[in-house]
C-alpha cells in the first residue's frame, strides 16, 4: 500500500476554524500544545481519543481526561511499576483529545520487575476480596457526594449558628463542600484504575497466548470466550425489560401504549391496584440502576435516566409494546453462555499438555478479572459522574440565581479552578452587603467563551498529529482504542482507496445489508427506525435499547472492547467499529453493506 | 451381496466396499450431504474373478517382474486389463448391478449421469496414501456404459501404476480386490478440497479450502490455480482469502460428456465462493473431522441444480495423512498462569517493540 502522505500535520500548524481563535485560553495552561514546547511535542506521535471525548469540551469538563488519565498512567507508573509503561500524555487541540503513550527506558525497565511481581501479584492473588472491598470504597465515595447539597444562601446567619456559637457561616461550607465534590470526584478516579489495568494485562496474556497457539485466531474468538454475560453494565436495560414483562403480564399494556411522557404515564397507573404494583417496582429499579447517562459520564450535558424519567419510560413503552406481541426482550444469556463454552472447549481440545494447563489457567484467569472491565464503567462514568454532573449543575444553577450568567448550566464555561473565586465573590458579596462582580464580567465572558465553543464543534477533529510509528504494537493502543499500523495508514489515505469502502476492527461477526442511519448524539436515538443501520461516531451503554432495533452497528471510534462491540456480540448483530470516519462518510439513508467478520463496510448507493 | 446402497441400513464393512464406499456410506448414515449412490462390492469382482483361474494366471505375470523396467511392466499391466476387460460378467452379479443402477436412477427422478470410481481396500488408509492410483469415469450415462466402467475399474487394480506401488511398498497381491462406487454426477458449479489443518505449519485450528469454477478434477490435478481460503475451525471465520485467476473449468457438455471451456473474463478473478458457501463448505469439513476423530481431507461440491442451504455436497472425506503427523512446534512466549507469566507477556511486548524500532 503507498501512502499519499507519511505523517500527520503538526498541532501548530492547524489553525483554529473561524471564530475559535484564542481558544487556548478556555483550557487550563498545560493542557494545550505550548510554543515554546513545539520542538518536544512534534517528536511525539498524538491520536484523537474520540472515543471518550467525541464532542469539544467546554472548560469545566476536561475535568475527566484530567481525572481519568492521570489516574490510568498513575496506575502502571507509580502503583504497579507496570515494567515498559507508564502512562498516556494528553492535551487538548482545538477543543479535541489528544494522547500520546509514554513508554520506559530499556535500562530502567529491569528494576521495574520486582516491584510489579510484588505489587501487581498482590492484587491478583487477593482479587476477589480486594474487589469486594473496591466496591465498599467506591459507594461510599457516592454516597457522600449525593449527600453534598447546595443552597442559595439565607438572609441571614441561622439563630443556631449563633445560639450554639458556632460562629461560621454557610459560605464556608458552600466551598468546602465545592472541594470536597472536586476531591470525591478524583477519588473514584483513582479507584477505576485500581483494578482495569491489571485487568487488561491478563487480558491481554491470554490474547497472547491464543495468537501464538491458533495463529489467526480472530480477536473475536479471545473474547467471546473471555466475556461475562451478565455485566452490570447490562442490568439498566434489563430492569426496563423486566418492567415491561411485568406490565405486560399485569395486562397494563394499554397504559403504555401511547407516547406521552413518564409523567402522565405515572398519574395513569396511580389510579389502579396493579398500576401501583407496577410503580412501585419502576421506583426500586431506579436507586441505583438509572443513574445512567446516555452520553459516557464525561460531559455536563450528559442526560441521566434518573434526571429524566421520560427517557427510562420511554424505552420501557417500547418493550412493552414487544413484549405484548410476546416477543422474547431479554438477550439470549443462556445461548452465550453454550457458546462461549463451545468455543472455549473446541480450542482447548486443540492443545495438550503444557499448553493445555497454561490455556486453562490463562483463561481462568481472564475470566476472573475480566468482569471488572465491563462492570466498572457502571460504577464511575455512569453512578459517579451522574451524582457529580447534577451536584454541579446544582451549584450552576443557584449562581444563576444571583445572576453569574446567562443560562442554568453555563458554570461549565468555566474551568474547575475558575469556579473557586467565583464562590468567594459570591461569599464576600454576600458577606460585605454589596453587589457581587460576577454578574458584571461572567455573562459577557461566557458569551464569548460560548461563540468560540460553538466554532470549535464546526470541524471535526484530525484523528492524529505528526510522524507515527513504522509499527503501533501497544497492545493497549489496539485493544482499546482500535488504532492499529493499517489503521493509521487509512487514516493518512493511501493510493488504492476505494471512496466506498471502509474497513474497521471486525468486532462482531455476520453480514447485513440495510438503510444506514447516521447517530451523532443521544438526542437522535428516537429517529432510529426498526432494521436500520446504526452509524455513529461511537455508541454508549445506555443506546442498549435500540440495539434490539437495528440490524447492524457501524462506529468511527473502538477496538474489540468497545461497547459497540461487546453489545453487538451479546445481540449477536454484525459490528464494524474503529472505522474512522464511518459517520461522516456514510450518509441517513445510504444502503450500506456491513460485514462484522472482516470489518468492511461498504457503500452500496 | 453384490451391491450396497449409500444408504443401506446395514453396517458398511471396509473388506467389502473398499475405502472409498465406506466412507460414503458412512457419511450417508451421519447425515452429510454426500450425493447417492451404490457400492458394487468386493464379493462382485472376487465372482468375477474367481470364474476361471485368472488370479494364478495375473500372480505369475507379476511375479517375474522387475518394477524398475518400465516397458516390461507396461506389457504385462496392459495384458492383464485385456483379460479383465474380456471376462464374462456372471448372470447374478449383473442382474442385481442393474437393479441397483435402477433404484438409484429411481431416486434421482430419472436417468442421470454418474461418476463410476474405484474403491479398494488397501487404498485411504491413513498409513499409506493410495489416492489417485485408481481410475474414475465420470458423466457416464445409461447401464450399459456403466457396467462397462465398472470393469474398467476392475481392470484399473492392474495399471502399471498401481502394480509397481505395490511393489514399491511390498504389498502382497494376495487378497487384493476391488469395490466400485457408481454415485450421482454432481453438477457442479464451483468444487474442490478442504483440509482440516493448515498445512503450512500443522495447525489444527484451521481448515483450509481450494476452490474453482466447474468440476473438482482440475483443482485435484493443479491444472488451475484455486482460489485458496484459510478458516479459523472453531469460529469458521475466514482469516485469509486469495482469489487466484482461474482460467479454465470442465463443466457437463449436456450430453453425458464433459468439456474443458475458458472461464469468462467476469469469472475467473472472482471468488468462486460466496462467503455463506465458504462457510457452509468449511462448517462440511468439520464435521467430516467430528465424524471420522482425526484431521480430514475432503472433496466437496456445490450442485447448480440443488436450492441454497443444500447446495453444498460432500464428495469424499480421508484421513489426512501427512500433516496431521507431525507434531506442532510453537515457539511460546509465557507459559503458566499468573503473575510471572503475565510480566514474561509483558516483557516480550517490549522485546518485539525493540526490535521493531531497532534500537
Amino acid at each position: 500500500m503507498s501512502l499519499k502522505r507519511k505523517s500527520f500535520d503538526s498541532p501548530y500548524d492547524l489553525k483554529a476554524p473561524a471564530g475559535a481563535e484564542g481558544w487556548q485560553e478556555l483550557y487550563p495552561y498545560n493542557l494545550v500544545f505550548r510554543d515554546n514546547l513545539r520542538e518536544k511535542e512534534d517528536k511525539k506521535f498524538w491520536f484523537c481519543d474520540s472515543q471518550h471525548w467525541p464532542n469539544v469540551f467546554k472548560p469545566f469538563e476536561t475535568i475527566g481526561v484530567e481525572f481519568a488519565v492521570r489516574c490510568l498512567g498513575a496506575y502502571n507508573t507509580r502503583h504497579y511499576i507496570i515494567p515498559p509503561a507508564n502512562g498516556i500524555e494528553f492535551r487538548i487541540h482545538n477543543g479535541f483529545c489528544y494522547m500520546s503513550p509514554v513508554g520506559v527506558a530499556p535500562e530502567l525497565i529491569p528494576d521495574r520487575v520486582p516491584h510489579f511481581l510484588q505489587r501487581a501479584g498482590h492484587y491478583f492473588q487477593n482479587w476477589d476480596s480486594l474487589l469486594e472491598n473496591w466496591k465498599k470504597k467506591v459507594h461510599a465515595t457516592i454516597e457522600e457526594m449525593d449527600a453534598i447539597e447546595f443552597q442559595a444562601l439565607p438572609e441571614m446567619v441561622d439563630w443556631s449558628v449563633v445560639e450554639s456559637g458556632a460562629g461560621i457561616d454557610p459560605t464556608a461550607k458552600m466551598m468546602a463542600d465545592y472541594d470536597r465534590l472536586i476531591q470525591l470526584a478524583y477519588q473514584n478516579w483513582e479507584y477505576h484504575f485500581e483494578f482495569l489495568n491489571l485487568g487488561y494485562v491478563a487480558y491481554l496474556d491470554f490474547f497472547g497466548f491464543c495468537k501464538e497457539s491458533f495463529p489467526g485466531i480472530p480477536d473475536l474468538a479471545i473474547a467471546k470466550m473471555v466475556m461475562g454475560v451478565d455485566s452490570v453494565l447490562f442490568r439498566p436495560d434489563d430492569e426496563l425489560k423486566n418492567l415491561a414483562m411485568m406490565a405486560s403480564n399485569l395486562g397494563l399494556g394499554e397504559v403504555f401504549a401511547n407516547n406521552v411522557g413518564a409523567a402522565a404515564v405515572l398519574a395513569k397507573l396511580a389510579e389502579t391496584e396493579k398500576g401501583r404494583e407496577w410503580t412501585i417496582a419502576w421506583n426500586n429499579a431506579q436507586n441505583p440502576w438509572f443513574n445512567y447517562t446516555s452520553g459516557n459520564g464525561f460531559y455536563g450535558s450528559d442526560v441521566y435516566w434518573r434526571d429524566h424519567l421520560d427517557l427510562p419510560m420511554g424505552y420501557v413503552q417500547d418493550y412493552v409494546a414487544r413484549a405484548v406481541k410476546g416477543e422474547q426482550l431479554h438477550r439470549p444469556k443462556d445461548a452465550l453462555i453454550v457458546e462461549r463454552d463451545r468455543i472455549a472447549g473446541e480450542y482447548s481440545e486443540l492443545l495438550s499438555g503444557e499448553a493445555l494447563a497454561t490455556f486453562n489457567g490463562k483463561l481462568g484467569l481472564a475470566r476472573t478479572v475480566y468482569p471488572y472491565v465491563e462492570d466498572h464503567n457502571f460504577y464511575i462514568e455512569h453512578w459517579t459522574m451522574g451524582v457529580f454532573w447534577r451536584k454541579v449543575r446544582q451549584l450552576s444553577r443557584i449562581l444563576h440565581g444571583y445572576g453569574f450568567w446567562n443560562q442554568p448550566d453555563d458554570m461549565l464555561y468555566l474551568t474547575r479552578d475558575e469556579v473557586r473565586p467565583v464562590l468567594f465573590d459570591l461569599a464576600t458579596g454576600w458577606g460585605v452587603g454589596a453587589d457581587c462582580i460576577a454578574p458584571s464580567y461572567w455573562p459577557e465572558e461566557i458569551e464569548r467563551r460560548r461563540k468560540i465553543v460553538d466554532a470549535l464543534a464546526t470541524a471535526r477533529p484530525e484523528p492524529a498529529f505528526n510522524e507515527p510509528p513504522a509499527e503501533i504494537n501497544e497492545p493497549f493502543t489496539i485493544m482499546l482504542w482500535g488504532i492499529t499500523t493499517e489503521q493509521v495508514a487509512q487514516w493518512l489515505g493511501s493510493d488504492d482507496d476505494d471512496p466506498n469502502a471502509l474497513k474497521g476492527m471486525a468486532a462482531s461477526p455476520g453480514v447485513v445489508e440495510g438503510i444506514a442511519r447516521v447517530i451523532t448524539g443521544p438526542e437522535q436515538l428516537d429517529q432510529l427506525k426498526s432494521g436500520e443501520i446504526l452509524v455513529a461516531p461511537v455508541t454508549a451503554p445506555s443506546w442498549g435499547p435500540v440495539f434490539g432495533k437495528i440490524t447492524a452497528t457501524v462506529t468511527d471510534i473502538g477496538g474489540m472492547m468497545s461497547h459497540a462491540a461487546i453489545v453487538c456480540r451479546e445481540y449477536g448483530l454484525p459490528a464494524v467499529t474503529g472505522t474512522g470516519s464511518a459517520s461522516t462518510k456514510i450518509k441517513t439513508g445510504m444502503k450500506i453493506r456491513v460485514d462484522g467478520s472482516n470489518g468492511k463496510v461498504e457503500i452500496l448507493g | 451381496m453384490y451391491t450396497f446402497p449409500f444408504d443401506s441400513e446395514e453396517t458398511p464393512l471396509h473388506e467389502k466396499l473398499g475405502g472409498k464406499c465406506t466412507s460414503l456410506a458412512i457419511m450417508t448414515k451421519a447425515g452429510a450431504p454426500v450425493p447417492p449412490g451404490f457400492a458394487v462390492t468386493t464379493d462382485a469382482f472376487d465372482a468375477v474373478m474367481r470364474q476361471t483361474n485368472l488370479l494364478a494366471e495375473i500372480k505369475a505375470l507379476i511375479g517375474g517382474l522387475d518394477h524398475d523396467n518400465v516397458t516390461a511392466v507396461d506389457k504385462v499391466s496392459e495384458i492383464i486389463r485385456g483379460l479383465i476387460m474380456e471376462l464374462e460378467v456372471p448372470e447374478s452379479v449383473h442382474q442385481e448391478t442393474h437393479r441397483a443402477y435402477d433404484a438409484l436412477m429411481d431416486q434421482c427422478g430419472g436417468e442421470v449421469p454418474v461418476a463410476v470410481r474405484s474403491s479398494a481396500t488397501a487404498e485411504d488408509l491413513p498409513d499409506a496414501s493410495f489416492a489417485g492410483q485408481q481410475d474414475t469415469y465420470l458423466w457416464i450415462i445409461g447401464r450399459s456404459n456403466v457396467m462397462q466402467k465398472i470393469r474398467e475399474c476392475w481392470a484399473s487394480l492392474y495399471t502399471s501404476r498401481a502394480i509397481t506401488y505395490r511393489q514399491a511398498n511390498n504389498i502382497d497381491e494376495d487378497g487384493l480386490s476391488m469395490a466400485v462406487a457408481v454415485q450421482k454426477m454432481v453438477n457442479s458449479r464451483t468444487s474442490g478440497v478442504a483440509m482440516t489443518i493448515d498445512p503450512s505449519n500443522g495447525d489444527r485450528s484451521k481448515i483450509v479450502i481450494d476452490s474453482s469454477w466447474g468440476l473438482g478434477e482440475m483443482v485435484v490435478s493443479g491444472e488451475v490455480t484455486p482460489d485458496n481460503f484459510l478458516l479459523d475451525k472453531v469460529m469458521l471465520h475466514p482469516i485469509r482469502s486469495i482469489i487466484s485467476d482461474k482460467h479454465e473449468e470442465l463443466i457437463p457438455d449436456g450430453q453425458g460428456g464433459i468439456v474443458r471451456r475458458e472461464v469468462d473474463e467476469a469469472r475467473r478473478n472472482s471468488s468462486s465462493l460466496s462467503n455463506d458457501e465458504l462457510i457452509a463448505v468449511a462448517r462440511l469439513a468439520k464435521s467430516a473431522e467430528k465424524h471420522y476423530g482425526c484431521v480430514q481431507d475432503i472433496e466437496w461440491a456445490i450442485d447448480a441444480d440443488l436450492p441454497e442451504g443444500k447446495n453444498v455436497l460432500l464428495l469424499q472425506s480421508r484421513p489426512e495423512t501427512v500433516w496431521s503427523q507431525k507434531p506442532v512446534e510453537v515457539k511460546y512466549t509465557s507459559m503458566g498462569s499468573g503473575i510471572e507469566a503475565i510480566t514474561n507477556s509483558l516483557m516480550a511486548q517490549l522485546g518485539d517493540r525493540m526490535g521493531k524500532t531497532g534500537s
